[in-house]
C-alpha cells in the first residue's frame, strides 16, 4: 500500500488522476481494509492538509473533524455530531469522510438534506457545487467522480432559526442510527424534514412538510397528520438491526418529536 | 536469635476479608500486562484460517496450490493433515479438527494456513480454493426436535403428577443467541520443542483440556504437549473449548517455527461458542395462598452443529427450571438439538440463566393473577437450607439465604427522583430521542439458583502447590486468571493460611502441576482455593511441628518470644506442600431426573429500575440493586467487580446483546452491531453481599462470578414489562417488542 501525503489540494486531486482512494480519519476505510474489502493499492492520506480543515461560514471544508463540529457547528448538526461514534472516531472522522462514504445512516446527512446544501467536489478542471440530493445516487455510492475530492460542504447562508436532530438507535450512545432525523422550522412556517437510515440514501418527507408548513400553528391532530406522512414517505428495510414497519414507525415519532420541539 | 519486642502478632498483609491491589491490575492499566496477542518468538510464522461461507455444504475438493505459490507461505493443511484424531470436543468429541467432507456451520474451520507475516498469511487463506456444494441447512430448531437431532434429551418427574392447582398460569419465552464478546479475541503461540514435541500458549480457560484434546488430535504422547497459561482478556465461557489449539500446534510441528495466531473480532464471533438460544414453555399451579404446588416446564435448546457443552448446559436449564423455589410435583421435559447453527456452549450462567427469565416471569404472572406481591409470593416459595430442590429432590445442606436475599431487596431504598433532565440519562441517551414527558418508570424483581462446581458425577478437583521461596511463598496452578481476580485471592488464601505477608500466584504449565480444573461454573475459588488452603495450612503445620514453633509469620518460626528459624533457613529448605481438593461428591441423576447432582448452591436477587420511552421502544435501566448469597467474601472489592460486572452482562441480555442469525449465518459478527452496554447503558449497582458460614470452600467461601448475570435479565425484563405493560416473553427486548407489540 503506498500512502503519499500531499501538501496542496492540487497534488491532492493529482494523485487521485492514478486511481488512488482518498483517506481522511480513516474510520471508515480503515474498516473496510481491516475486514478484507478493500485493497487500495494508492492512498491519498488528507489528514494534513490544512486546506481542507478551513472553515469560512457557511463552507466547511471537507477535512473539519466530528469532534469540531460538535463544539462549533449549527446546532442541529452539532447534536448529530455529537453520536458519531466514541470520542476517538470524532477526534479523527471528518464530514468530507462522512460524505465520501455515503452511509445511508451517515449521522451527519440528514442535516445537509434538511438545509439543502451543496458538496463541493474538485477536480483538474475545477470546483463544482453538487446539491445534496444529486450527491447521494444510492447505498454507498454518490456523484463522486475518481479524479474528484470532497473538498467543502456549502450552506446556506441563513439556516432556520429552530433546528433539531434524534436518532433512534438500540445503545444510547456509540450506535448506528435505526433511524435518525432533523427537522427545521423557519420563523414562516417553513418546515423541512430530513432522514437517514430509512432508505438507500438520505432522503426528506415533502408530503409531510408541506402539510405542516401550511399550519402556522399546528394542532395535536396536525402533527398527528404529520407523523402518519413521514412514516408513510419513508423506504425502509428489515435488516439485522430492525423492521421496516419499526423505522417506519420510528421515524414518523422521531420527526412529529423534533417538530415540537422547533415549535416550543 | 531474636527476640520479640512489643510485636503485634499474626497480622500479615493482604489475607481474606481484605481487598488488597491485584498483582496484574496496574501492569493491565498501564498496557505492560503480556496478552496472548502479544506473544512473540524468534522466527515466528503467522496463521490464519479458511472457514465456510456456508452453513452447510459439502466439500468436494480443496486446492491449496494458489496459495503455496504465494511466496513466503510455509504451510497449507486440511483435514487430511491431521496427525491423529480427527476431531475433538469437551464432552464428546465430534468436532473436525478441520472440515473434511462436510461443512456444518458458518465459519467453521476448513484449512490453516502459516506464512511469513499475517497479511500474506491472509492472502494465502483467501487464495485456497474450496469446492463447496451447498446442502439444506437445518437451522431450525423445532424441526431439529422432530428430526430426532438431539445431543441429549431430559426428563424430570417428580412428586405426584397428578396434582393440579387452583391458579394456573402458562407462558411461552424466548432467549436470544448472546455471545461473551471478550474483548481479547482467541490468540496463542506454537513452539515446537525441536524434539517433536510443542509449546502451546493459548487463551484458554482449561489448559489441561486443552492439552488432552491437542495430544488425542496429534498423535503425540502426553509429555510431548505443554500447555501454558498466558495472559487472557476476558472468557465468559468462551475459552473452554478448543478453537485454534490444535491448529497452532499442527502448523508449528509442520513447519518446525513458533507459529502465531489471532483471531479478527469478527472471527471470535464464529470462533468460540455462544450462550445457547432457547425456547421456553411454562405452566406454574398454585393454591389460592401462593404455594406453588405444580411446575411443568419445556426448555429446547439449540446446540448448534457440535456437541460442545450442550449436554451439560441442558441438564443445568432443567435442574434450575423452577428456580429457587420449593415445589412437590415437577415435570420438565428438555431437548438440545443439533443444527446447522454455530456451536454454542458454556456461557457464565450456563444454562440457569435462560430458565430463569422463563420462571421468574411466570412468578410475575402468577403474583398477578394471585393479586400478590411480587416478592411475597417468591417469599411464600422461597427454597432454603434443608429443603428438596424442586427438580432433583436434592435436599440442599449448605447455606442458602433465599429469605434474605428477598428481605434485603424489599429494604432497599427505590430511586426517588423521576426522570433525568440530563437527556443522556434518558431512553436513547446521546440520540436525544426522549423526553421526561416521553418516560414511564417500571421496577422489576428477580431471584436466580445455579450450582457451583461440577455436578453429575464429574470428578471435579483441583490441584495447587504452596513452595516456600525467599521472600515469602508462592502458590503454583493451573488454573486461568481470566481478569476475575484468581491471582489475588489465591495468595491471600495463602497469607491468612501460613500468616504472611509474601505470597506470590505462579501459573504454571500442565508438564508440572496437575489440573486445576476450568476457571468456569463459579469454581475456582471454591476448588483451586480449597486446595491452597490446604496446602498452606499443611505446610505450616509441618514446619512448625519441624521446629516445634507455635507462630509463622514473616520473619520465621517463633516459639514464644523466641524466632527459633528465620526465614533465611527456612527458604534454604525444601519445604513444598501439593494438595488435590475435592469438593463433596455428585452423582447423575436417575431416570426421573432424582439424585445428588450439585456440591453447593448459590442465590442471588436483583432489582431494576428502568425508565421506559413506550412510544419507541427505548430502555434505560436506571439501577439494578442486589443481594448476594456469597458464603464468605475472600476480596469483598473483587466480589463486586463480579457482581457489576455480571449485572451489566445481564442487562446486556435483556436489552441489546444478541447475535442476529439469517438461515445459520451470524448477520452481525462485529462490534458495530453486536451491541455491548456502554457507560451510558450501565445501571448504577448497590449490592449487599450476604455472609454465612457453612459452605465448603475456603473460609466458606462460595464461588461468585455466575449468580449476578442469571436473575439480572429477568428482572431487567420485569421492569420493563411493568413500565410498558407489554408482555415482554422475548430478552433481548427490542424496541419493536414494546412500541410495536
Amino acid at each position: 500500500m503506498e500512502i503519499v501525503h500531499p501538501r496542496s489540494i492540487e497534488e491532492a486531486i493529482a494523485g487521485l488522476s492514478d486511481g488512488a482512494v482518498p483517506l481522511a480519519g480513516g474510520t471508515d476505510l480503515m474498516v473496510e481494509v481491516n475486514f478484507g474489502h478493500v485493497r487500495p493499492e494508492n492512498v491519498v492520506g488528507l489528514r494534513r492538509l490544512e486546506p481542507l480543515r478551513e472553515w469560512d461560514g457557511s463552507r466547511i471544508g471537507a477535512g473539519v473533524t466530528w469532534r469540531r463540529i460538535e463544539k462549533e457547528g449549527p446546532t442541529a448538526l452539532a447534536e448529530a455530531a455529537r453520536t458519531v461514534g466514541s470520542p476517538q472516531i470524532r477526534n479523527a472522522g471528518t464530514i468530507g469522510g462522512n460524505l465520501g462514504t455515503a452511509s445511508p445512516a451517515g449521522d451527519g446527512h440528514p442535516f445537509l438534506a434538511a438545509v439543502d446544501a451543496s458538496i463541493e467536489l474538485t477536480s483538474a478542471g475545477g470546483s463544482r457545487l453538487v446539491a445534496w440530493d444529486e450527491f447521494f445516487v444510492g447505498v454507498k455510492k454518490t456523484a463522486r467522480a475518481p479524479d474528484e475530492l470532497i473538498t467543502a460542504v456549502e450552506l446556506p447562508d441563513e439556516l432556520p432559526e429552530r433546528q433539531a436532530f434524534g436518532k433512534i438507535g438500540i445503545r444510547n450512545a456509540m450506535v448506528i442510527a435505526t433511524v435518525c432525523a432533523v427537522v427545521t422550522r423557519s420563523e414562516d412556517g417553513r418546515t423541512t424534514v430530513g432522514l437517514g437510515s430509512v432508505a438507500p440514501t438520505p432522503i426528506r418527507a415533502p408530503r409531510a412538510e408541506t402539510m405542516i408548513s401550511s399550519a402556522a400553528k399546528p394542532t395535536d391532530a396536525d402533527l398527528a397528520e404529520f407523523q402518519r406522512l413521514v412514516s408513510e414517505e419513508v423506504r425502509p428495510i428489515t435488516d439485522h438491526r430492525s423492521t421496516e414497519e419499526y423505522r417506519r414507525h420510528g421515524a414518523g415519532v422521531l420527526a412529529r418529536r423534533l417538530l415540537e420541539r422547533c415549535l416550543r | 536469635m531474636s527476640t520479640r519486642t512489643g510485636r503485634k502478632v499474626g497480622t500479615p498483609q493482604g489475607v481474606v476479608g481484605t481487598s488488597p491491589l491485584r498483582p496484574d491490575g496496574i501492569p493491565k492499566l498501564q498496557g505492560r500486562f503480556e496478552y496472548a496477542q502479544d506473544l512473540a518468538a524468534e522466527g515466528m510464522l503467522w496463521a490464519a484460517t479458511v472457514r465456510s461461507p456456508h452453513a452447510r455444504a459439502r466439500i468436494a475438493s480443496i486446492d491449496i496450490a494458489p496459495a503455496l505459490a504465494i511466496g513466503g507461505v510455509h504451510a497449507c493443511l486440511t483435514a487430511d493433515d491431521v496427525p491423529g484424531r480427527a476431531t475433538f470436543g469437551l464432552e464428546h468429541p465430534d468436532q473436525p479438527v478441520l472440515a473434511a467432507q462436510e461443512a456444518r456451520f458458518w465459519g467453521e474451520p476448513v484449512a490453516v494456513v502459516a506464512a511469513e507475516d499475517l497479511d500474506t498469511a491472509r492472502r494465502a487463506a483467501a487464495a485456497i480454493e474450496v469446492g463447496y456444494e451447498p446442502l439444506e441447512a437445518l437451522t431450525d430448531p423445532e424441526e431439529a426436535n422432530r428430526r430426532d437431532e438431539v445431543f441429549r434429551r431430559m426428563r424430570i418427574r417428580r412428586g405426584d403428577q397428578s396434582v393440579r392447582g387452583a391458579v394456573v398460569v402458562e407462558g411461552e419465552y424466548e432467549v436470544g443467541m448472546q455471545d461473551q464478546a471478550p474483548l481479547g479475541t482467541e490468540a496463542g503461540l506454537a513452539v515446537p520443542d525441536g524434539q517433536g514435541g510443542v509449546d502451546l500458549y493459548a487463551t484458554s480457560q482449561y489448559v489441561h483440556v486443552d492439552q488432552e484434546q491437542v495430544v488425542a488430535s496429534l498423535g503425540l504422547r502426553p509429555d510431548q504437549v505443554r500447555s501454558h497459561p498466558t495472559g487472557i482478556g476476558g472468557a465468559f465461557g468462551a475459552r473452554e473449548d478448543v478453537n485454534l489449539h490444535i491448529h497452532l500446534c499442527m502448523l508449528a510441528l509442520h513447519t518446525g517455527r513458533p507459529v502465531k495466531m489471532v483471531y479478527r473480532r469478527s472471527e471470535s464471533f464464529t470462533g468460540h461458542v455462544h450462550r445457547h438460544p432457547a425456547w421456553l414453555r411454562y405452566r406454574h399451579e398454585a393454591d389460592r395462598d401462593g404455594r406453588l404446588v405444580r411446575v411443568e416446564a419445556s426448555v429446547v435448546l439449540d446446540g448448534g452443529a457440535y456437541a460442545s457443552t450442550t449436554s451439560a448446559v441442558l441438564a443445568n436449564a432443567c435442574y434450575f427450571a423452577v428456580g429457587p423455589y420449593t415445589c412437590d410435583s415437577v415435570a420438565v421435559d428438555g431437548v438440545g438439538v443439533r443444527t446447522n447453527n454455530p456451536p454454542c456452549g458454556a456461557m457464565r450462567g450456563f444454562g440457569a440463566v435462560q430458565v430463569c427469565f422463563g420462571y421468574e416471569s411466570q412468578m410475575d404472572r402468577l403474583a398477578h393473577a394471585l393479586e400478590m406481591d411480587p416478592l411475597t409470593l417468591r417469599e411464600i416459595n422461597a427454597l432454603e437450607t434443608g429443603h428438596p430442590l424442586a427438580t432433583t429432590g436434592q435436599v440442599i445442606q449448605t447455606p442458602l439465604p433465599t429469605v434474605e436475599v428477598i428481605k434485603s431487596l424489599q429494604a432497599m431504598p427505590l430511586p426517588e427522583a423521576g426522570p433525568s433532565d440530563l437527556p443522556t440519562e434518558l431512553p436513547g441517551g446521546s440520540g436525544l430521542t426522549s423526553e421526561p414527558q416521553h418516560v414511564t418508570r417500571g421496577v422489576g424483581y428477580a431471584l436466580g439458583i445455579k450450582n457451583l462446581g461440577f455436578s453429575e458425577g464429574s470428578d471435579d478437583y483441583a490441584q495447587a502447590r504452596v513452595r516456600i521461596t525467599d521472600s515469602g511463598a508462592v502458590v503454583e496452578t493451573a488454573a486461568i486468571e481470566v481478569g476475575q481476580g484468581l491471582v489475588t485471592v489465591l495468595a491471600q488464601i495463602a497469607r491468612s493460611a501460613l500468616g504472611i505477608s509474601h505470597v506470590e500466584v505462579a501459573h504454571v504449565d500442565t508438564s508440572k502441576i496437575d489440573s486445576a480444573g476450568s476457571t468456569s461454573a463459579s469454581r475456582q475459588t471454591q476448588v483451586s482455593g480449597g486446595a491452597t488452603l490446604e496446602a498452606a495450612q499443611r505446610l505450616r503445620e509441618r514446619i512448625l511441628g519441624q521446629f516445634d514453633g507455635d507462630v509463622l509469620d514473616d520473619e520465621g518460626v517463633w516459639r514464644g518470644d523466641t524466632l527459633v528459624t528465620p526465614w533465611t533457613a527456612l527458604a534454604a529448605g525444601d519445604w513444598e506442600e501439593t494438595v488435590t481438593f475435592r469438593h463433596p461428591p455428585t452423582t447423575m441423576t436417575d431416570d426421573n431426573g432424582q439424585g445428588v447432582a450439585h456440591a453447593d448452591f448459590a442465590v442471588a436477587g436483583h432489582r431494576a429500575v428502568v425508565d421506559v420511552d413506550v412510544e419507541l421502544g427505548l430502555v434505560k435501566v436506571l439501577r439494578v440493586d442486589t443481594a448476594q448469597d456469597v458464603g464468605l467474601a475472600l476480596n469483598p472489592q473483587s466480589v463486586r467487580g463480579q457482581i457489576e460486572g455480571g449485572i451489566l452482562q445481564g442487562v446486556g441480555l435483556a436489552v441489546m446483546e444478541e447475535l442476529v442469525m439469517g438461515e445459520g449465518v451470524i448477520l452481525n459478527p462485529t462490534f458495530t452491531d453486536y451491541l455491548l452496554p456502554t457507560i451510558l447503558d450501565a445501571p448504577e449497582v448497590e449490592a449487599l453481599l450476604i455472609e454465612q458460614e457453612g459452605s465448603w470452600g475456603p473460609y466458606g467461601a462460595k464461588g461468585v462470578g455466575e449468580p449476578p448475570t442469571i436473575s439480572s435479565t429477568a428482572a431487567v425484563a420485569a421492569a420493563i414489562r411493568a413500565a410498558s405493560g407489554r408482555e415482554i416473553e422475548r430478552v433481548p427486548v427490542r424496541p419493536q417488542d414494546i412500541a410495536l407489540p
